[in-house]
């Protein structure tokens, strides 16, 4: 009703129409309409999207162990053991593994050293061996990178990567998911011949193709290539301890 | 009550559709095209198309946004105040966009993995806020939803011709299934796909072409 008579008092060109209180009392209007039209769409429609975002993780993790397969991720949890270790190689129990938000931690650590950062480790087993499959955060040039890595029983010898990133530049940092820089990865060791840790670096040096801690580093793409090289230091680091200990075991 | 029932005997005999309005859908296939002959709507023209798929999935977002913005801001367009009517226009862009966004995650998510950026990028879309300013501000909700169809199907057949042709040349398939018999790739015969297909700018070459053809048939001349 009050819509229908202000309906019939605004003609086209009404001196009502250039009101200051009507153009304010407008826009508000259609703010907060659109505002609700949009949570709630958001809130509805949010089941279904953190469903793909957790299919999308779990289909991430067993690529590295070759499970690669449209049906594989429904039986995640007969291939994989997820646990959550703390930097002395404890597992810890109480929190879920896909609870924890790496990027968001190692954010809240830089800033706090006190605060104590889990990692999320998946535990593959086919024919009696173990796959260590570790979790990797890191900043690209514009935004995260993350990844997992699929690390050999002996603790030493990497047997897949796969990387992938927000925002890289398409054809330059982008060129981290490609099959062509993930591949570089495969046989890899983590550790000099003398057991020391070196990681893997990405690098631009002249290298021979076999040198097994050293992989090619995407043209263009430097900043993208060196975070991608500090996030495998940093993240790999954090999970010897755990890695040691099982292999004693 | 009473106009609406002496009205509809005369609705009947007409056409389903007035020669007018057949004009608002089948003009912009050609004669104003909105890629082709306005230029409009190119950035995403170039940049979705090396697959079928992913652009299929972008017409139709386009047309659902540019149809029903234009049938919103129709609805609205007696009300909106000329100073701000611009920014109104542009919050329900806004708003069907995000909307097809949460969508496409919610139950397309590889192809919206695909598509990125570009599906908010409709917002920006010059086709959108044309047809706004230039058609639903002005006409009626049911024009406007005529006009809207119309230079959404303007935009989908040419972005689906040139992704038909890029992804083809570029990579020898058709909505992911492989067109071009593996044995060509063989390196006696040495077929080998078009890498400037799969680059954005092997969709303006395309484009052109099109545009080319377009205008010998329509004998369309630039005014000097």
């Amino acid at each position: 009703m009050i819509i229908l008579s202000f309906s019939q008092t605004l003609k086209k060109d009404s001196p009502v129409l250039n009101s200051n209180t009507y153009v304010f009392g407008f826009a508000f209007a259609v703010t907060i309409i659109v505002a609700l039209m949009l949570s709630g769409a958001a809130t509805i429609l949010k089941p279904f999207q953190e469903q793909n975002f957790l299919k999308e993780k779990q289909e991430n993790i067993l690529s590295v162990v070759g499970k690669t397969a449209t049906d594989d991720y429904k039986k995640f949890n007969t291939y994989i053991k997820s646990v959550v270790i703390d930097e002395h190689g404890n597992e810890l129990t109480g929190v879920d593994a896909f609870d924890i938000n790496l990027a968001y931690d190692k954010k809240l650590h830089t800033k706090d050293s006190t605060y104590t950062l889990r990692y999320p480790l998946y535990i593959f087993e086919e024919g009696g061996k173990k796959t260590f499959i570790l979790q990797l955060a890191g900043v690209g040039l514009w935004g995260p990178i993350w990844g997992y890595l699929a690390l050999d029983e002996d603790g030493n010898t990497v047997k897949k990567a796969v990387f992938d990133h927000k925002g890289e530049t398409p054809g330059l940092g982008a060129e981290i998911n490609t099959d062509g820089f993930e591949g570089q990865f495969r046989n890899r060791k983590i550790f000099d011949d003398s057991g020391s840790f070196v990681s893997v670096q990405v690098t631009k040096e002249a290298k021979s193709d076999d040198d097994p801690h050293k992989v090619d580093a995407i043209s263009g793409g430097t900043i993208t290539s060196t975070g991608v090289s500090n996030m495998l230091r940093e993240d790999i680091k954090f999970y010897l301890t755990y890695i040691n200990k099982s292999k004693k075991v | 009550m009473s106009t609406a029932t002496t009205a509809a005997p005369v609705r009947e005999s007409k056409p389903l559709l007035s020669k007018r309005d057949r004009k608002l859908v089948t003009d912009p296939l050609s004669d104003s095209n909105p890629i082709t002959i306005q230029v409009l709507g190119i950035c995403s023209a170039l940049a979705v198309t090396t697959q079928l798929k992913p652009t299929l999935v972008m017409a139709i977002s386009v047309t659902a946004v540019v149809v029903f913005s234009n049938l919103i801001v129709s609805l609205m367009r007696n009300y909106i105040p000329a100073r701000i009517r611009i920014i109104v226009q542009l919050v329900v862009v806004s708003l069907l966009v995000i909307l097809v966004d949460e969508i496409l995650k919610a139950f397309v998510y590889d192809v919206s993995k695909q598509l990125s950026v570009f599906v908010g990028l409709i917002i920006t879309n010059c086709i959108v806020m044309g047809r706004l300013e230039a058609f639903a501000m002005g006409n009626k909700p049911g024009s406007s939803i005529l006009d809207g169809l119309g230079n959404s199907a303007g935009y989908a057949w040419v972005i689906l011709a040139v992704a038909f042709v890029r992804e083809l040349f570029g990579s020898g398939k058709l909505f992911g299934f492989s067109i071009i018999p593996e044995a060509l790739y063989a390196p006696e015969i040495g077929y080998v796909n078009n890498g400037l297909m799969m680059i954005p700018a092997g969709a303006l070459f395309i484009v052109a072409t099109i545009i080319w053809v377009q205008r010998s048939i329509n004998k369309y001349t630039e005014e000097a």
